[in-house]
């Protein structure tokens, strides 16, 4: 029996360190709508700043003040990152916040190890809860008793702030209806600012508390990004409570749950997930959204088909790009191969993403499934290449009608969020199930066929393909279906009034663009010779998801040329340098300062610029597009 | 009053919210032809009746008839397919579509041409987009894009879409909010002609009383969820209780000057 | 829209254009390199203060047949299909006369199979995983380090003297970790069948939620723990387990705990008498080792961790193979590298013409806590060449060729 409060105990204490940094991203994002990726790095250098200092002050007073002054310190750099980019793009289209935040997050990781060295770092045990307590011969660590106590605490100051004080009731106001609270003449810059501040404050006094237990080092941000995200949907986005249930949900269940499964924490968050969400779309806490959602943002020029000038060109840049082979080498065919099969799965992902509305973040699990769909039919069926790619990425197309149809009875975060515990889902059977998937040591020996084996020849498949699915692709953006689509996207209201069955469109698109994701992940196979689990990780969906916010969310071709660009950046990056996550966050931050509607998005605006208008343009701010 | 079929018959319509009564006991009638105005002060019910009717809710009892279907549980969709259009209170319309195109959509829709992957959309019914453009004038705005349209075009944007699945209903609601006065005279003449050229009968709420006096056939006037009264304009003008519940508001006498003008 | 086809091909042909590189000099003998300098910087920057000091050492020895040695390194950001771009790089545009490096064993195996389709010889520095040498191995692919099966018989041949009876295993759940216990738990079933495994923790790579594992594999009550664990996932393991006094009366055996870069981290909290493999450069009387230990320090100011060795072996390992083929054909440097015996810090070495696996060894002792800093005392060398099965059996299993 003992053993099992102690197993609680100890599932509080994790839940309260998740708490600590979630509470904050909650915050954020309910205030602000800005999915912060960075949070995690918020978090990591919290627990950096803080080492440093407990290092140098001793004593107890070093070592507390050191936490508060770390967190502190890092609030500081929080309000900077506010103030100086993400200020600016507030009003840009939806998510591209969380490019601006990707691509700080991208430098910060490496900046902690030009800074703090690659060593792994022990910082010192908290003064005064060094050892443990004595519970019926189960010893629990005293620091444990400690961060049990402080969560309830920090939820408590946080509700009395909420409820109490005149910013908090702001911040609550803001969090249900952001117009409202800009036309209560509330300064809405400062109100960002602060709440901004509290949020990473919140990540850093989380990361600051953890060096007494942990290791301080330079993965520690992507190992509790995902893992807070997941705890504020459970929890519901902007709820503190749902925040501090969840975690404690989720600790608890990991707990136990290893008592019974060892290898379910892989997992767990995510089936926790999943399921709360097909059972309660908005979280355990979360209210519907209210018709916050600005639609489409800046740009209200309709999307027009390629005119057949644009046809020319583009089938002169395609043409162009065949002839590489007569002057490039075999280095340079296999970058352009890869990134001819980005250019598919980013275009798949921009289809459901621009065109529905529909932001997926696990959008890997369906360009993996097509990579294992081809492996498993080449090397135990031992189909010959064509069928395999052909057929390979049916598995895709399975995967995306099973998820999408759970997937889009949500939408938001909610939809990206299951999206997410999907592919987690997929990832972690291919992972685990060692016998069939080979693990993560993948499945080997996927090599092209004679006739496609040489560069050149996989070159012009790989951009033939390409070339054919963003045609397919751009061409039912503009059939009737594409329409229907964007219809769903742009007024569910209008749509719906329209005879139009949202869901089920939604689904199709979800299917077509899981399908054309397996593609590119059937070519990927042959390119790479193998499978790996990581063909349908996390950091391959946000690759994605960056290509395309890149390119523009708002235009057709975005995707394009945001998978050519950022694509061919990081591998040229990669091969240059070793500080390659440095440089590409670097030149991301750029360009969501200088470009903020994506690439393709600035170079419309410039054009649509120079177009003469035939007439001023009317009454914008009539314009009744609150859906 | 006409003998022709009843549209739309509503009966014993109720719905409450916890426990809240929203909506409670209102019947109805509504011929083809026919334009109905459903009026009351904020919070009397409106919106949910039309919800109701519209599919967006159901009811807690009653039954909701439309043209000789039983309508009452079936969703937004199926209720537009049997033949009712509508419009919004704030529009609804797709903002980064042309003009042109929001009508090619429902056009589309109408034609059930929506899963049809490969046609050119731009190129599909354009010669019925253009006539229903022609008939709320706006035919020369088709290659504008909706999302910088004036208010007052939107809305007609909006009837024109409403319009697009050859409605023998339209549902309209409150649909001159948010317009300047002369348009929305306009509109509603606009509205009526339509109606009466192509028999089709119209169900609207309304705040503006020039409007409703000007063009209802008949008005419901339903206070706190129940129908208090119901009859020809000058009926509902004379009736005390509808007096004292607008009086406060001025719009009585709004409504007898604006008479005065058009005798 | 229009412009985007411009772009396209104005962008492909700048990037593309961008990474060809100009062919190689004459004079020079290029060895690629891929590690994950980015993902991994705690064992891949000594790795790679090694490899250059190797590097330097050749050239002032007069270089490859008078040629200078030339390592193109590239990281491949713990990713295999980067590193299948890396080595792209290196083959195609670099023209490098093989491919070295790699720590995760994935990245091993995805290099090991490029190697096999593109005839190009590889030479594996760090990965663990017995596949690369057995159940995947390729002509094509030899392998430096002691093998995942090397270091756990190592390990058992001082686990089994242990009275224990109950055990339990901590490992991270990944290849890596399942073959290390699965190893592990069969040598020491045949030795010792009246062990008991009692319990068995498998907590994500990376992502340990160290209290409660602690927990779980205390109610099992163990007499012994085996773990796997290693990096940060380790300190908090070590921590929890310090303060939950799991250790307590329980012997423990560990893989690669007593490697510096897994070891210092653990600074005042090292736990004492753990079995562990491991680098004591502190303590290790070879003389090959002293002569490489002084260079190390006087280049760098710093000691070296086993990422050194591996990085210094690695490189000297590759150019006695390029010295002895006098060429660049893979089939001549395989012919070489089969049978090869070289020097090496520890003494000399030999990858075996069998399965390609060096005879490198590893360090086994216990760890202590002495000055507050985490040592291996005790420490004996075991060769490689001991702890690998017979021939007979490693015929078996190895694919055909």
């Amino acid at each position: 029996m003992a053993f099992y409060v102690v197993q609680f105990l100890t599932g509080l204490a994790s839940a309260a360190s998740l708490f600590l940094v979630a509470s904050g991203l909650s915050i954020i994002f309910g205030v602000t709508r800005i999915v912060n990726f960075a949070h995690g790095a918020f978090y990591m250098l919290g627990a950096y700043v803080a080492f440093t200092l407990t290092e140098r002050f001793s004593g107890a007073i070093g070592f507390w003040g050191g936490v508060v002054a770390a967190a502190l310190i890092v609030a500081a750099l929080g309000v900077l990152v506010e103030m100086v980019l993400l200020r600016r793009i507030y009003h840009a289209p939806e998510l591209f916040q969380l490019l601006a935040t990707f691509g700080l997050t991208l430098m910060v990781e490496d900046l902690v190890v030009l800074i703090w060295g690659p060593s792994d770092l022990l910082g010192r045990r908290a003064p005064g809860f060094k050892g443990a307590v004595d519970f019926f011969g189960q010893n629990v660590p005293s620091y444990d008793l400690f961060l049990i106590g402080l969560g309830p605490v920090v939820l408590g100051a946080l509700w009395l702030i909420f409820q109490r004080t005149r910013w908090g009731v702001l911040v609550r106001a803001a969090t249900q209806d952001r117009d409202m609270v800009a036309a209560l003449g509330v300064n809405q810059k400062w109100l960002f600012t602060s709440v901004f501040a509290l949020g990473v404050f919140l990540a850093a006094v989380g990361g600051a508390l953890q060096i007494p237990r942990d290791a301080v080092h330079h993965a520690m941000d992507l190992r509790i990004i995902v893992d807070v995200f997941v705890v504020v949907v459970i929890g519901g986005l902007g709820s503190i409570i749902g925040a501090f249930v969840a975690a404690v949900l989720v600790s608890e269940l990991n707990a136990f749950g290893i008592l019974i499964f060892p290898k379910i924490s892989i997992i767990l968050l995510f089936l926790v997930m999943a399921a709360v969400l097909i059972v309660r779309p908005w979280g355990l806490f979360g209210k519907p959204e209210v018709t916050a959602r600005r639609t489409p943002g800046l740009t209200v020029n309709p999307w027009r088909p390629l005119s057949s000038k644009g046809r020319l060109a583009a089938v002169t840049a395609l043409l162009l790009a065949a002839t590489l082979p007569l002057f490039a080498g075999n280095y340079a065919l296999t970058v352009g191969s890869e990134i001819a099969i980005f250019v598919i799965f980013a275009a798949s992902l921009h289809f459901m993403m621009s065109v529905g509305g529909l932001a997926s973040f696990g959008h890997a699990a369906y360009f993996g499934l097509g990579a294992y769909g081809v492996a498993f039919l080449a090397k135990m069926a031992g189909l010959p290449m064509i069928t395999c790619l052909l057929l390979g990425p049916a598995l895709a197309l399975a995967g995306a009608a099973l998820f999408g149809f759970f997937a889009v009875q949500l939408s938001g975060v909610y939809f990206a969020m299951l999206t997410l515990a999907f592919a987690q889902i997929v990832w972690s059977i291919a992972f685990q199930w060692v016998e069939v998937t080979g693990g993560d040591n993948g499945i080997l020996g996927v090599w092209p066929e004679k006739w496609a084996a040489s560069p050149s020849h996989f070159y012009w498949l790989a951009i033939g393909v390409a070339a054919l699915a963003v045609a397919v692709l751009r061409n039912i953006v503009f059939s009737p279906f594409g329409y229907a689509l964007r219809a769903t996207r742009d007024s569910p209201r209008r749509s719906d009034a329209i005879g139009i069955d949202g869901k089920l469109i939604q689904w199709t698109a979800f299917v077509i663009a899981g399908t054309f994701a397996g593609i590119a992940g059937a070519l990927f196979a042959y390119l790479k010779g193998s499978v790996f689990p990581d063909s349908l990780g996390i950091s391959l969906s946000v690759d994605a998801l960056v290509m395309v916010l890149l390119g523009g969310v708002e235009t057709v071709s975005g995707a394009v040329v945001g998978a050519i660009v950022y694509k061919a950046l990081s591998i040229f990056l990669v091969s240059q340098t070793d500080l390659s996550k440095l440089i590409l966050g670097g030149v991301i931050v750029l360009v969501v300062i200088a470009l903020p509607k994506g690439i393709v998005g600035v170079l419309e605006t410039i054009r649509q610029r120079r177009r003469p208008r035939p007439e001023p343009p009317l009454l914008a701010s009539r314009i009744g597009t609150a859906e | 009053m006409s003998t022709a079929p009843n549209l739309l018959s509503v009966v014993d319509l109720d719905k409450s919210y916890g426990g809240v009564h929203a909506v409670r006991g209102v019947s109805f009638a509504l011929k083809a032809g026919e334009i109905l105005a459903l009026i009351g002060p904020n919070g009397a019910g409106k919106s949910t009746c039309f919800d109701m009717l519209n599919g967006q809710t159901t009811p807690s009892a009653g039954r909701i008839n439309l043209l000789g279907q039983d309508t009452t549980y079936k969703k937004p969709r199926e209720i537009w397919r049997l033949g009712v259009g509508r419009t919004f209170q704030i529009t609804a319309t797709f903002p980064t579509m042309t003009v042109r195109e929001n009508i090619q959509v429902a056009l589309a829709s109408y034609g059930r041409r929506l899963f049809n992957f490969w046609a050119s959309m731009p190129r599909l019914a354009q010669q019925e987009a253009r006539d229903l453009l022609e008939r709320v004038g706006m035919a020369g705005y088709a290659e504008r894009p909706c999302g910088e349209l004036a208010y007052g075009d939107l809305k007609r944007l909006e009837l024109a879409i409403a319009l697009a699945n050859q409605p023998k209903l339209l549902l309209m609601d409150e649909p001159t909010a948010g317009m300047a006065p002369r348009e929305r005279i306009e509109l509603m003449r606009l509205t009526a002609s339509i109606a009466r050229e192509k028999s089709i009968g119209v169900l609207f709420t309304e705040h503006d009383m020039d409007v409703v006096f000007e063009h209802a056939d008949r008005i419901l006037v339903l206070n706190r969820g129940t129908l208090i009264a119901e009859g020809s304009p000058q009926d509902v003008r004379r009736n005390p209780e509808v007096r004292a519940i607008y009086l406060g508001e001025g719009l009585v006498y709004d409504a007898r000057h604006r008479e005065g003008q058009s005798a | 829209m229009r412009r985007n086809g411009h772009f396209l091909g104005a962008a492909l042909a700048v990037m593309l254009f961008g990474m060809a590189q100009p062919a190689m000099a004459q004079s020079e003998i290029k060895i690629g390199e891929i590690n994950s300098y980015s993902l991994l910087p705690a064992f891949t920057e000594p790795y790679r203060k090694g490899w250059q000091l190797a590097v330097d050492e050749v050239n002032a020895a007069g270089g490859i047949d008078g040629k200078k040695l030339v390592v193109v390194s590239k990281d491949d950001g713990g990713k295999p299909a980067d590193a299948l771009t890396a080595a792209n790089e290196l083959v195609s545009s670099e023209k490098v006369a093989m491919l070295t490096g790699t720590f995760l064993s994935n990245i091993g195996l995805a290099v090991s199979d490029f190697a096999k389709q593109n005839k190009v010889f590889f030479l594996a520095a760090e990965p663990l995983t017995d596949a690369v040498t057995w159940a995947k191995g390729n002509r094509y692919t030899f392998r430096l380090r002691p093998s995942n099966y090397m270091q756990a018989a190592m390990l058992v041949e001082e686990a089994v003297k242990l009275p224990a009876k109950r055990w339990a295993t901590i490992a991270p759940n990944y290849e890596y970790g399942q073959s290390a216990v699965a190893v592990f738990k069969k040598l020491m079933s045949e030795k010792r069948p009246d062990i008991q495994w009692v319990d068995e923790q498998w907590p994500p790579q990376g992502k340990i939620d160290a209290g409660p594992v602690v927990q779980a594999v205390a109610a099992a009550n163990p007499e012994a723990i085996l773990n796997v664990t290693f990096g940060a996932d380790l300190v908090k393991l070590v921590r929890e387990g310090n303060t939950r006094g799991l250790f307590k009366d329980r012997a423990v055996v560990s893989f690669l705990t007593g490697e510096p870069e897994y070891l210092d981290p653990l600074k005042d909290e090292t736990p004492a008498g753990w079995i562990v493999t491991g680098y004591p450069w502190y303590d290790v009387k070879m003389p090959e080792h002293a002569a490489f230990l002084k260079a190390y320090q006087a280049k760098y100011n710093d000691y070296p961790r086993l990422g050194s060795i591996v990085g210094y072996q690695t490189i000297k390992a590759a150019a006695a193979i390029l010295a002895k083929a006098k060429s660049e054909d893979p089939e001549k440097l395989i012919a070489a590298a089969e049978g090869l015996s070289v020097p090496s810090p520890f003494g000399e070495i030999t990858f075996r013409k069998i399965d390609h696996q060096s005879t490198l060894g590893a360090f086994v002792g216990k760890t202590a806590l002495k000055d507050g800093k985490g040592v291996m005392v005790d420490s004996v060398y075991r060769k490689g060449a001991d702890y690998l099965p017979s021939d007979a059996e490693v015929a078996k299993l190895r694919p055909a060729e």
